[in-house]
């Protein structure tokens, strides 16, 4: 075990430098260099050179992503001039209310799609079969947006029932407790990620109904009630915890719809502004955050699974 | 990654094993037959399943209408014809006209145009990189693949949706360099799959024959491991064109897609969208189905090819 933690922990580390690494080149792709980029493109040689010097551009690259590392370690993602606030505090801001719809959204999804998933995998070739797969793809084929706006059009505009926007208010309670304005925004997550989960979970079943194991709880006697839900269910749910894992950076950052559709103050939303006013100082930080985010959790989801999994550890 | 019977297992059951099949699976050989290629068992497989000749059908109907229908529906789609603007559908257009009077259909064959381009090429290089990238990554073994595993996992784990909205931003971006900015974010999905592939195949028999035959290991790769994965290869290619389209919409509804008097489906839909509450029906619906119908055929076409490449599902 401890062996298995090393290894992930040196992997982890090692892939949390790549991104830093892509990211700062896609932070020195601004076409002129970022001294360009904020003085604008009227800004004289002399300018330029002045200001290079002053913020440590005409440094090696070496050495200035040694200094963006350090300060990035140390939380520092700079001060935003268009928000006039360092880019950390409107971060942390805006990061909890991301997380809080993208929970519950992934969680609705989740409890949708996987007990169809089972039913679609133990009623496979039938009717019921055919017509969740049927819904299935027009969720999986929709562009997020294009729900969120059609539910909004249906429920908020032409029926009155649910507001058009989500929560307003700022803090993860005042969120909570609206929530009425949390429906549409929570059904669109759920209606595009039920898909996904029903699809992973049937095809996770079918693969385990032919496992030797399923053969041997038949042939000890055991129920169909009891090999579905005791040994095929609690296998195919590894499939789909890993899956999840991997998803997370497409659940992030698939937000950005939804929180601009329903005008939510979460990360996405700050993100697409940030693009709107060409931002990039605000748009990478963001990047940058999220993925750290993601690859740490996909390291705790890990070690989770090899101390509840033995084989994992050994693989 | 889909488990199949060991074949020593299979063949201890005699008929394919009716306690380890799923109950769909066809007996074992038939005497007398000939043997067919895997790819014309594959298209029995394929042809069998009627969603995915339905989703083949509107794929070709689709490419057909975005390619060849602008010779046959001549519609100005260069210059602004405000006098159109917002034009209800009829007899001259059928689908009436957007807010700068464009003809609708003449719309959606130029923003089909855009679409299936950026996805079918963006597909293609991803996954024509990605498969190179996993089976020099799996064969190597060793540090190499780890490391270079380890890029895969960086790139996996970074929103890729943030690194095209920056790119966007940062070159506001033609056809081509779409098609380069979706793939460079893609290529991490198959090169895992095949990776994946190759680990398993590299110690098949057939593979290890070569090396012990002398053979060099670029023939391994290439006449040994790439054929066999070529079935994951396509699968996910297919899979790839869907999720591009979808990539390329988004982004067009966020107003970083392709840049006017071009057009794709997305950034069709997104302008339609902000006349929703006006019930200009024809600016939303025809854009939105049209992109769900192609993304959902494309899906059709991957599942099918996947049961066609499963072996076990073939008729041999």
């Amino acid at each position: 075990m401890t062996g298995y933690l090393i290894r992930r922990v040196i992997q982890t580390i090692i892939v949390t430098i790549i991104v830093t690494i892509i990211t700062f080149v896609l932070l020195h792709l601004v076409p002129g260099g970022e001294v360009r980029a904020v003085l604008g493109i009227r800004a004289s040689k002399a300018e330029i050179a002045a200001d290079s010097r002053l913020w440590g551009f005409d440094q090696p690259l070496y050495v200035q992503y040694w200094k963006w590392l350090w300060q990035l370690m140390h939380g520092n993602f700079g001060f935003d001039i268009k928000y006039s606030a360092p880019v950390s505090t409107l971060l942390w801001n805006a990061f909890p209310r991301t997380l809080v719809l993208a929970f519950i959204g992934t969680a609705v999804g989740l409890l949708i799609g996987v007990p169809l998933g089972i039913l679609q995998a133990v009623r496979r070739y039938t009717a019921v079969d055919h017509v969740i797969t049927g819904i299935g793809f027009i969720g999986y084929g929709s562009p997020t947006f294009f729900v969120g706006l059609m539910l909004v059009n249906w429920f908020a505009v032409d029926l009155h029932i649910f507001p058009a926007f989500a929560p307003q208010s700022t803090s993860i309670i005042g969120i909570l407790s609206d929530p009425v304005a949390l429906i549409l925004p929570v059904a669109t997550y759920a209606f595009v990620a039920f898909a996904l989960w029903s699809r992973f979970m049937r095809s996770s079943v079918l693969d385990n109904i032919v496992q030797d194991y399923v053969r041997t709880a038949r042939a000890k006697g055991a129920s169909e009630k009891r090999v579905l839900w005791g040994h095929i269910f609690r296998n195919s749910l590894i499939t789909i915890v890993t899956l999840l894992g991997l998803q997370l950076p497409v659940i992030i950052g698939g937000s950005i719809f939804i929180e601009v559709v329903f005008n939510y103050p979460g990360m996405g939303l700050l993100f697409f502004n940030s693009a709107l006013n060409t931002d990039i100082q605000m748009m990478l930080a963001i990047t940058v955050l999220t993925t750290i985010l993601t690859i740490l959790g996909n390291l705790l989801a890990d070690i989770g699974y090899a101390m509840l999994d033995p084989r994992v550890r050994y693989s | 990654m889909a488990m199949t019977p060991h074949p020593e297992i299979a063949a201890d059951f005699g008929s394919s094993g009716t306690l380890l099949a799923p109950p769909d699976v066809a007996g074992g050989p038939q005497a007398g037959e000939k043997p067919r290629s895997m790819f014309k068992r594959g298209w029995e497989v394929f042809a069998e399943n009627r969603l995915a000749l339905v989703g083949l059908g509107f794929v070709i109907f689709v490419l057909l209408f975005s390619f060849v229908g602008p010779m046959i529906y001549k519609t100005q789609q260069v210059s602004v014809t405000l006098a159109d603007a917002y034009c209800t559908p009829s007899a001259q257009h059928l689908l009436g006209c957007d807010n700068l009077g464009y003809d609708v259909v003449g719309r959606l064959m130029q923003g089909g145009q855009s679409s299936l381009e950026v996805g079918l090429a963006a597909a293609f290089i991803s996954c024509l990189f990605g498969s190179i990238y996993g089976a020099v990554s799996g064969f190597a073994g060793g540090l190499v693949d780890a490391f270079m595993m380890r890029i895969v996992d960086a790139v996996l784990s970074i929103p890729f949706i943030f690194v095209l909205i920056i790119l966007a931003v940062l070159f506001h971006p033609s056809r081509l360099a779409f098609i380069g900015f979706i793939a460079a974010t893609y290529w991490p999905q198959p090169a895992r799959l095949v990776r994946g592939e190759t680990l398993s195949l590299r110690t098949r028999e057939y593979v290890a024959a070569v090396k012990v035959a002398g053979g060099r290991s670029s023939r391994a790769v290439l006449r040994h491991i790439m054929p066999n994965a070529i079935g994951t290869i396509i699968v996910q290619a297919t899979f790839a064109v869907a999720d591009a389209i979808i990539i390329l919409s988004s982004l067009g509804f966020l107003g970083f897609g392709v840049q006017l008097p071009q057009t794709d489906w997305g950034s069709m839909l997104s302008q339609g969208l902000s006349f929703l509450t006006l019930g200009y029906w024809w600016l939303i619906y025809p854009a939105g189905i049209i992109i769900i119908l192609t993304v959902v055929a494309f899906n059709f076409i991957g599942d099918a090819l996947r049961d066609a490449f499963e072996t076990r599902l073939q008729r041999r």
